[in-house]
C-alpha cells in the first residue's frame, strides 16, 4: 500500500469550558457551566443558527467540536464528501435520564417529544450533518472508551473505497455535566502534515 | 476487496421464538402485534410484544448461569445458535446494535444500569470473546449499519469473521416518546396502505455471522453493497425527497456492480408514518424499483427499532433460500405518490439478489444488497 496516504490534517479539543485546536486555545469560556459556555462559544464566534439552543447538551458539545474542525473548510453544500464517524461512552444517557423523569410519576407524566428525540446518540451526529449539509456516511458508535482501531479502521475503509474524501472522526461523551469533545479530520496526504495512523491519533489524543 | 458472507443467522421475535417458528408464523400470515393492556402509563396500545414466558422457555432450555436483564436474555437467546454453529475463534469480533440498551433498568438502577458498554461485555464475556465489542448505535438503521460496519472490519483485515447481533425492547420509555409524537397508530400498523395510521412498536433480537470464509456446498449470503448516507435535513422527519436514501441505495448499487433491475426483492423499512413511506416510494421510484416485488415486515413484529434491520435480514435470507415472497402485511391500497410492486399474495419466485434497507431518526438511512450464492 502506499505510504503517506491520508494525514490527520488538524484536530480539536473541547474540554473544562476550553475549545483547543491543534494544540492552540482558541477559546476559554467561565468555569463550571457547560450550557453558560456554549452559548458564549456561540456569540464569540457570531454564529447564526437560531436551532443550536434548541439542542441537547451532547449536541451542542458535537455542534461546537465540529464547527471548530469545519469552519475553515470550503466545500459545496450539499457535500458527500467528508463522512462522520462519532463515538461515545453514554450514548445519550444525559438526555434519557431527563426523558425518564417526566414519565416516572403519573402526577406528573409529561413526556416531550422536543426531548425525546435526543434520546437517541446519533441525532448529534444528525445535528453535524444538517448545520453543515453533510450527505454523507456516517455512523454514531458506543465504547467504553475512544476505540481507536475501530475509528481507524472504519474512517480507512470510507477513503480507500472512495466513499468521501475526507472524514470527521471524534469522541462526543456528556454525561451529567461532564463531557469531553475529541476530534480530528482524516485527509489525503500533505507534506508536512500527521500522518493518518492508529499511533498518532493516539498521540494527539493524549496531548 | 474480500468477499463477505453471512453464513448463518436466528432470531427471536413477537411472531416465534426462534428463526424457523418466526418463518413459519410469516408463512401462516400470522402477526405478533396485539393489544397490549399497559406499558408504563400509556394503556390499550397495540405493541408486537414477547412473552416473559417465551423469553423464559426459551432460556431455560440454555442452561447458562449468571444475571442477566430481559434483553440481555433476548440477544443470548439469538445469538447462541450461531454460536453452537461456530466457536468464536480469538479474532471474532462481536457487533452490538441497539438504540436503547437496557433502558428499562433506567427509572432503577440510574446511568450504571443502562450502560450499553457493561451489557454488552457480559455477552461477550459468556461466549469468551477475545476482542473488544463494537457497538452501533443509530437509531433505527443501526440493525443493517452493524452489517456494514462488520462486513467493512472484515475487508479492513481486521478480523476474518463477525457475530452482529441487534436487540431492542418494548418499553415505557419508548413508547411514551412516540406516544408523545402523536406518531403511534391505533391499530395495527399498514406499511405503504392509504390508510396507515402510523407506527406500531415492537420488540425482538436477532443475530447473523459474517465470515470471509464459507464451507463448500453450503447456501450463503454475499453482502454485495452497502452505503448509509444521511439526509442532513431534519432530526425527526425524513427528507420529502428521499435523497439520502436514494444515495444510499445509489451507493451499495456502485459498490455491488449490479444495476437496479437484477434485483428480485425489495425490503422496505415501511413503518407505516405518512412522511416515512411516502419518502421510500420516492426514493424506490428515483432508483428505478418501482416494480420490483416490495414489502414491509413491519405489519407483523411492529418497528422493532435498532432490531428492524437485521431481524428483518434474516426474514429476507428465509425468503431468499426458499425462494417465497412475504406479503407486506396490513397493506390493501397504496397511499404513497408513487407506484410500487407491494406484494399482496404468497407467491414462489427465484430470488437471487435482494435489497434491504432502513430509514430513521436523524435522517439516518442504510442500504443493504446481498445475492445468494449456492
Amino acid at each position: 500500500m502506499e505510504q503517506h496516504k491520508y494525514s490527520i490534517s488538524k484536530w480539536c479539543t473541547v474540554s473544562d469550558e476550553t475549545v483547543s485546536r491543534l494544540d492552540q486555545v482558541v477559546f476559554e469560556g467561565e468555569k463550571g457551566d457547560f450550557a453558560a459556555f456554549a452559548k458564549a462559544y456561540y456569540k464569540a464566534n457570531e454564529i447564526d443558527y437560531p436551532k443550536f439552543f434548541k439542542m441537547d447538551a451532547l449536541s451542542k458539545l458535537a455542534f461546537i467540536g465540529s464547527e471548530c474542525l469545519l469552519m475553515d473548510e470550503e466545500f459545496e453544500k450539499p457535500s458527500s464528501d467528508i463522512a462522520l464517524l462519532f463515538s461515545n461512552a453514554s450514548s445519550s444517557l444525559d438526555t434519557d435520564l431527563k426523558h425518564c423523569e417526566s414519565i416516572v410519576e403519573k402526577e406528573s407524566f409529561y413526556p416531550s417529544p422536543a426531548v425525546f428525540v435526543y434520546t437517541l446518540a446519533n441525532i448529534c451526529l444528525a445535528e453535524v450533518s444538517i448545520k453543515h449539509k453533510l450527505q454523507s456516511e456516517n455512523t454514531f458508535f458506543v465504547s467504553p472508551r475512544f476505540d481507536i482501531d475501530l475509528m481507524y479502521a472504519q474512517a480507512s475503509y470510507i477513503l480507500e473505497t472512495n466513499r468521501a474524501k475526507q472524514v470527521l472522526c471524534a469522541w462526543v461523551e456528556y454525561l451529567e455535566g461532564t463531557y469531553q469533545f475529541f476530534g480530528y479530520m482524516v485527509s489525503p496526504y500533505k507534506q508536512g502534515e500527521v500522518e493518518h495512523t492508529r499511533e498518532n491519533i493516539k498521540n494527539i489524543y493524549k496531548r | 476487496m474480500k468477499k463477505v458472507y453471512i453464513t448463518s443467522t436466528s432470531c427471536l421475535s413477537s411472531v416465534g421464538a426462534d428463526k424457523h417458528l418466526t418463518w413459519q408464523g410469516i408463512q401462516e400470515g400470522q402477526s405478533g402485534i396485539k393489544k397490549v393492556r399497559q406499558l408504563g402509563f400509556i394503556e390499550d396500545i397495540y405493541a408486537g410484544q414477547i412473552a416473559d414466558e417465551v423469553i423464559d422457555t426459551q432460556w431455560n432450555k440454555l442452561n447458562i448461569s449468571g444475571v442477566f436483564t430481559r434483553l440481555e436474555k433476548m440477544l443470548i437467546i439469538a445469538l447462541k445458535p450461531l454460536i453452537d454453529q461456530n466457536k468464536p475463534t480469538d479474532t471474532s469480533q462481536l457487533i452490538l446494535a441497539t438504540t436503547k440498551g437496557n433502558i428499562n433498568d433506567l427509572a432503577n438502577t440510574g446511568a450504571k444500569g443502562a450502560n450499553i458498554n457493561d451489557m454488552i461485555q457480559r455477552i461477550a464475556d459468556l461466549f469468551g470473546f477475545k476482542t473488544t465489542p463494537i457497538v452501533v448505535c443509530n437509531a433505527c438503521v443501526s440493525g443493517i449499519l452493524a452489517v456494514s460496519v462488520g462486513k467493512r472490519m472484515i475487508q479492513m483485515g481486521v478480523c476474518e469473521d463477525a457475530y452482529v447481533i441487534a436487540g431492542d425492547e418494548l418499553t415505557p420509555f419508548v413508547v411514551s416518546g412516540f406516544n408523545s409524537f402523536q406518531a403511534m397508530s391505533d391499530e395495527p400498523c399498514k406499511p405503504f396502505d392509504a390508510n396507515r395510521k402510523g407506527v406500531t412498536l415492537g420488540e425482538a433480537t436477532a443475530a447473523v455471522h459474517l465470515s470471509a470464509n464459507r464451507l463448500e456446498g453450503d447456501t450463503v449470503f454475499e453482502v454485495i453493497g452497502e452505503a448509509s448516507i444521511a439526509d442532513a435535513n431534519h432530526i425527526s422527519g425524513p427528507s420529502r425527497t428521499g435523497e439520502g436514501l436514494y444515495q444510499s441505495i445509489q451507493g451499495a448499487l456502485r459498490e455491488s456492480g449490479i444495476t437496479a433491475e437484477q434485483i428480485d426483492l425489495v425490503s422496505a423499512h415501511g413503518t407505516a408514518t405518512n412522511y416515512n413511506d411516502e419518502m421510500e416510494s420516492i426514493a424506490f421510484d428515483r432508483c428505478e424499483l418501482a416494480s420490483v416485488p416490495t414489502h414491509s415486515l413491519k405489519g407483523y413484529f411492529g418497528h422493532t427499532l435498532g432490531a428492524a434491520g437485521l431481524l428483518e435480514l434474516v426474514v429476507v435470507i428465509e425468503s431468499m433460500l426458499h425462494n417465497q415472497l412475504v406479503v407486506s402485511k396490513g397493506y390493501e391500497v397504496s397511499g404513497v405518490s408513487r407506484p410500487l410492486n407491494i406484494i399482496t399474495t404468497p407467491s414462489e419466485l427465484s430470488l437471487n439478489i435482494a435489497l434491504k434497507t432502513a430509514s430513521g431518526f436523524g435522517g439516518s438511512n442504510t442500504a443493504l444488497l446481498i445475492a445468494k450464492r449456492n
